[in-house]
């Protein structure tokens, strides 16, 4: 952290954060939204059906590892 | 600071495949994408010289007899002639290019070598968490690069890469922090403020995995791929009784002045923001540390509390304190905003990247305090939960389907379009916080406020006399010079653009930058 500190040591004020902008996704609200989200959900789905690898018990019984650190 | 990623690789056309064969193909598959691009070769010996993953922060050498053979990080694997001819691959230009190579020193000031059996990226040395984000993603477009030559060169089955921390079974493998701490800070001071802040930021920087216990006895669903592994509170070992706090003292530059932290108790991050948070609050909490200002909220149980939280994706786990107290451990995390923003505040405000860790950290705990679910664009694990939980209410799956050990596999998944993660991303339900170009641009070239510049820029410059080069050397090999020149860069926050761009930018030839760099007109730059 020594370097990180040196670049803390107030060159700009605290206010100037425009690396990032608001986390917080907008909360949904109504009804129409929760039908979109809905539709969002199962659309989501039906595409990570059709990348999910097609055996899954066998392939996750196939994913060994040898210990790292 | 800087980040290591061990990945995880199968190939699974050979299912029986050696973990070293194939960690090897990855790494002689990025060595050959760059002979075929750039026209030269980043393939480096390694120099060992400084290494020393034996020697304990606490004072004291482990002896080699006593070491598990895994500690041995000193030296590089060996492989069998057979194993050296499933590895090679073209093109083959010159006989030099025949040679299987082990470890390459990228022209970013990365290292990317076969550690153990699994292929490892450690990013060059950066002074920020946002930098440490654009070359922790740039290690996953270098491997993304092999993985993709190896699936179209003739004779060799497809590689699989993943960048998570366990297969479920037994075994689990790191993803590092190395942070750059005064030597002056006492290391018992850094262990006890450190340990209840280790023990509850997964809440943040948890990746989430399928599965209790290092065995996978339990179905169900955690915050944390590593949290089960961890045995020990304080120790030196990596590979096995994991510790919360790593005593390695090897620290890759002037021993006097520094150590570096080497934090094994991280998760890999493929989301930005859990990566952005996970240095940057950890940077933050050691400058208080520093400047004696950190609370020590100490944990009565901390390696069993670590597993409590991890299994808690409610986050109502509450956490008994050496005092008596019950608390969750968002709790914890907030007593450390608290005091890293009283901090700031006292010091007339950060720079940006700091008052943004800070507000990104704030509003976090509250979000997770409300609804975990909220933070599924910013969370690793909320990403993962959520896909999860979507499929047991459309499915009616139990946590022991095999279909939900797919997806936190396939979560990991370093091809983009396979890997759940990607497609999250590609549908714009991942937060970005660095653009694609810019991690580009960061797999070529490296960071240009530390020491990774010089070493990146005389690796891209003098591919031919640059025969060897570790974290605090590089090596030259010089027509005119019977013996081997080897510069030190033992000042991790000298050698940088501002310092050395210009001698770079002089000089024609290897000769000329190393004579200038002796003592030519230029006073003494990186060593």
């Amino acid at each position: 952290m020594a370097t990180q500190d040196q670049r803390n040591t107030g060159s700009r004020p605290q206010e100037q954060d425009e690396v990032a902008p608001d986390p917080t996704p907008a909360p949904a609200a109504g009804q129409s939204q929760d039908t979109s989200q809905t539709e969002g959900v199962d659309d989501l789905l039906d595409e990570i059906d059709g990348v999910l690898e097609s055996n899954a018990e066998e392939f996750v019984r196939g994913f060994v590892q040898k210990g790292g650190q | 600071m800087g980040t290591e990623t061990e990945y995880g690789i199968i190939a699974p056309g050979i299912p029986d495949a050696n973990a070293t064969v194939l960690s090897t193909q990855v790494v002689n598959a990025y060595a050959a994408t760059l002979r075929e691009g750039l026209g030269n070769l980043a393939g480096t010996r390694w120099d060992y010289t400084d290494e020393a993953p034996l020697s304990d922060a606490r004072g004291w050498q482990l002896g080699r007899a006593a070491a598990d053979p895994s500690q041995l990080t000193d030296q590089p694997p060996v492989l069998t002639a057979e194993q050296v001819a499933m590895v090679d691959q073209g093109p083959i230009d010159s006989p030099e290019d025949t040679a299987v190579l082990m470890n390459l020193v990228l022209g970013n000031g990365a290292r990317l070598y076969v550690d153990h059996a699994h292929p490892e990226y450690s990013s060059p040395e950066v002074t920020s968490p946002l930098d440490a984000v654009r070359w922790d993603r740039a290690g996953d477009v270098v491997v993304q690069c092999a993985m993709e030559r190896i699936a179209r060169t003739p004779g060799f089955s497809p590689v699989i890469l993943y960048k998570n921390n366990t297969d479920s079974k037994s075994v689990s493998y790191g993803s590092h922090e190395n942070y750059l701490v005064p030597r002056s800070v006492p290391f018992g001071k850094i262990a006890a403020a450190l340990i209840p802040f280790f023990v509850t930021r997964q809440v943040i920087c948890g990746a989430g995995r399928v599965g209790i216990g290092a065995l996978n006895q339990s179905p169900g669903f955690q915050l944390s791929q590593r949290a089960d592994f961890f045995e020990n509170e304080v120790g030196l070992e990596t590979t096995v009784r994991r510790p919360i706090i790593n005593t390695r003292d090897e620290p890759h530059a002037v021993a006097e002045k520094y150590r570096r932290l080497h934090v094994i108790i991280g998760d890999a991050n493929l989301s930005e923001v859990s990566n952005f948070l996970k240095l940057g609050t950890t940077s933050l909490v050691l400058a208080l540390i520093e400047n004696e200002l950190a609370p020590i909220p100490e944990i009565a149980e901390p390696v069993r509390e670590l597993q409590a939280v991890s299994h808690d994706p409610s986050l109502r786990h509450l956490v008994t304190l050496a005092d008596g107290r019950r608390v969750t451990a968002l709790d914890v995390q907030e007593i450390y905003l608290e005091a890293a923003r009283s901090a700031v505040d006292l010091q007339g405000g950060g720079d940006e990247q700091t008052a943004a860790v800070l507000r990104r950290w704030e509003s976090l705990i509250s979000t997770l305090r409300t609804d975990p679910m909220d933070a599924a664009q910013q969370l690793d694990w909320v990403a993962k939960l959520k896909v999860l939980e979507a499929y047991r209410d459309r499915d009616s799956l139990e946590w022991k389907d095999p279909r939900l050990a797919l997806i936190d596999l396939q979560y990991a998944d370093l091809r983009p379009a396979k890997g759940i993660h990607y497609r999250l991303a590609a549908r714009g339900a991942m937060e970005r916080l660095v653009s694609e170009e810019d991690v580009l641009a960061a797999a070529s070239n490296p960071p240009r406020d530390t020491r990774a510049y010089f070493r990146g820029r005389c690796i891209s410059s003098f591919p031919k006399e640059v025969v060897g080069a570790s974290w605090d050397s590089i090596i030259f090999e010089l027509p005119s010079q019977r013996r081997l020149q080897r510069i030190q860069t033992r000042e991790p926050l000298r050698g940088t653009a501002a310092l050395t761009e210009r001698l770079f930018d002089g000089s024609r030839t290897a000769e000329e930058f190393v004579s200038r760099l002796q003592g030519g007109p230029e006073p003494s730059m990186a060593p």
